[in-house]
């Protein structure tokens, strides 16, 4: 370690400030006429992740999503600002970096396509220095937990998109890397596959400390895995913070579902609740996730003649479509 | 990190991929040595054609079969080791578009390695096999009186070679970076070279014989030395002691192709997702 690398020690495990990231896009525009357009992809972003934290990273497409995660590998050199993981300049000292991350893409095999798994994995035990004791003991531990026992003669061309993408996940654990990226982990995999992805992700977590930053299309990822939410749009840093926090910034609501004994007109409820759906018997109630429901609940069984209710948790997705759409529209105005 | 240990890194990477690649050839043994003989046949084809030229005329811009044939071997050898060591650097255009790139960039290893090694195939050796076969037939019936500086620049002329071949292979994968189509552009540098090397400088226009010297070296792969050592005169009139420049050209080639691949890398702009 030299001096210039401890230069921020007081910060966290991964540091970004004021991070930017631009492309130049050219645009045929005719015979032999470009259009020179330069994109920000990412656009002055600040963050720090403490070691052991699990980090959800969302927003749409086009976000500046992936190209935050390209930053952070070395694959992509930031176009302004300062960037550093584990006090190492990713695209600077990528090799060395390499050492110290573990990486899966869900679009993409970081596994040799026509080798079988135990092919790439020998690779890696010999590319990463890993000793023969400690690449056997992982090895072990995680094939048994993602349940690749049978498979790790098989091609990676044969293998099922879940089966792949336990697979590419073991291989980015096993040099027991000291942060672990995953972009989509479980894009396009059923049911049976996310939960086993997601509780083995918690383990790691848990268990051995990894760091754990994600980016995800799949918000239940983030509500079953993350405690901390980032979410980005064009680029911009909108929300960085607790997921419950999430749900306030976005002024989120709950919704109360009560059956009425008959079809009635629209309840009368104090505000800011109010009915946002009828059908027959059937009423449905917003008011804000933060406030309690009984007394609404109370309000009700008083004036009306209830049946039944339930109430149902804001949806998250709802939260962040609101967020961008409030972003939107200050853009505007 | 220094650039000794890089290099060093570098060929511990290549090793170890390339024998991973050697391993799994191996699995299917009739399939390899089927492909091998294929290789061996497809690429001796080339020589083939030039046999039946010189069964229609007695030379060839001059030059007799015995000389063409040293041409032939000389040229087919050091592409044949180049190609051997990097012939899938063609790809890398495909694997920028389908955004496997990324990955050989989060390895601990450096990238040209990684690239250079990847699906290294022995069935390549086909190629080098009939060169060489090609260039010890020329060896034996060409009319040269062997001095000491002549036969020691048999074997410089086919490292150089191989050195300058494999530094087009390095420019091109460069280029591809820019221009991720690009991979015919380059097929025409590496695989038109060594067709181009194969016959004698004076069957081609000047200017085509200007450029593969001073533009694109090429020359300096066989025409060059193999004037001074079959005592011919030396394309575009350049002066006697450039039969020695073979690998002083290669160590400027190697560089500058070096220095046209990191520039790349640092550009490189990744895909969308």
């Amino acid at each position: 370690m030299t001096g210039s690398e401890s230069g921020f020690s007081d910060g966290g495990f991964i540091e970004l400030d004021g991070v930017e990231k631009v492309f130049d896009v050219r645009k045929k525009t005719g015979f032999m006429k470009r259009e020179r357009r330069q994109v920000r992809a990412v656009d002055s972003i600040s963050f720090r992740v403490e070691r052991g934290e699990m980090v959800g990273y969302i927003g749409p497409n086009g976000a500046g999503k992936s190209t935050t995660i390209k930053m952070l590998t070395g694959i992509l050199t930031p176009s302004a600002g300062r960037l550093r993981v584990a006090g190492i300049d990713p695209s600077r000292q990528r090799t060395r970096l390499a050492h110290r991350i573990g990486v899966v893409f869900g679009q993409r095999t970081t596994l040799w396509w026509d080798l079988p798994l135990l092919a790439s994995y020998r690779l890696m035990h010999r590319m990463y220095r890993i000793p023969d004791a400690r690449y056997r003991e992982n090895l072990g531990r995680l094939v048994e937990l993602l349940d690749l026992g049978d498979l790790l003669d098989v091609p990676v061309r044969q293998l099922s998109l879940g089966q792949r993408m336990r697979g590419d996940i073991v291989a980015a654990l096993l040099h027991d890397p000291e942060v672990l990226y995953l972009d989509e982990p479980t894009i396009g995999l059923d049911i049976v596959s996310k939960s086993r992805v997601r509780e083995f992700l918690r383990e790691l977590n848990a268990e051995r400390g990894t760091t754990v930053l994600l980016t995800t299309h799949d918000l239940q990822d983030i509500e079953q895995l993350c405690k901390r939410v980032m979410v980005i749009d064009h680029g911009r840093l909108l929300y960085d913070g607790s997921l419950t926090g999430l749900h306030e910034a976005g002024e989120s609501e709950r919704t109360l579902v009560v059956d009425l004994e008959r079809e009635l007109p629209p309840i009368e409820a104090p505000a800011p609740a109010r009915v946002v759906r009828v059908d027959g018997p059937r009423q449905w109630l917003a008011f804000p996730a933060g406030e309690s429901a009984a007394p609404l609940v109370a309000r009700i069984a008083a004036d009306y003649p209830l049946v039944d209710l339930s109430v149902r948790e804001p949806d998250i997705e709802a939260v962040i479509a609101k967020m961008y759409a409030d972003q939107a529209e200050r853009a505007i105005s | 990190m220094a650039e000794r240990g890089a290099l060093a890194e570098g060929l511990r990477a290549y090793r170890l991929i390339a024998g991973m690649w050697i391993r799994s050839s191996m699995t299917y043994r009739t399939s390899f040595v089927v492909t091998v003989f294929g290789n061996l046949t497809v690429t001796g084809l080339d020589f083939v054609g030039i046999l039946l030229m010189f069964s229609q005329v007695d030379s060839l811009g001059g030059w007799s079969l015995p000389e063409v044939a040293f041409l032939y071997g000389l040229s087919v050898t050091s592409f044949g080791i180049a190609d051997l060591a990097l012939g899938s650097m063609d790809v890398l255009g495909a694997r920028m578009r389908d955004g496997s790139f990324d990955t050989l960039l989060v390895r601990p290893a450096p990238v040209l390695a990684q690239v250079g090694a990847d699906r290294f195939a022995l069935r390549r050796l086909g190629r080098v096999t009939q060169g060489v076969v090609a260039l010890g037939w020329a060896l034996v019936s060409v009319d040269v009186d062997w001095s000491a500086p002549k036969v020691l620049l048999v074997p410089v002329m086919v490292v150089s070679g191989a050195a300058i071949f494999s530094a087009v292979f390095v420019a091109g994968a460069a280029f591809q970076i820019y221009a991720q189509d690009a991979a015919e552009v380059q097929n025409a540098f590496t695989y038109g070279g060594t067709t181009l090397l194969q016959y004698p400088p004076t069957v081609f226009g000047k200017d085509l014989v200007r450029g593969v010297t001073f533009m694109l070296p090429l020359a300096f792969v066989n025409w060059v030395p193999a004037a001074h050592v079959l005592g011919r005169p030396y394309p575009v009139g350049l002066p006697g002691w450039t039969a020695f420049a073979s690998p002083l050209v290669a160590v400027v080639c190697c560089g500058l192709a070096g220095m046209a691949w990191r520039t790349g890398l640092r550009s490189y702009r990744s895909t969308g997702s």
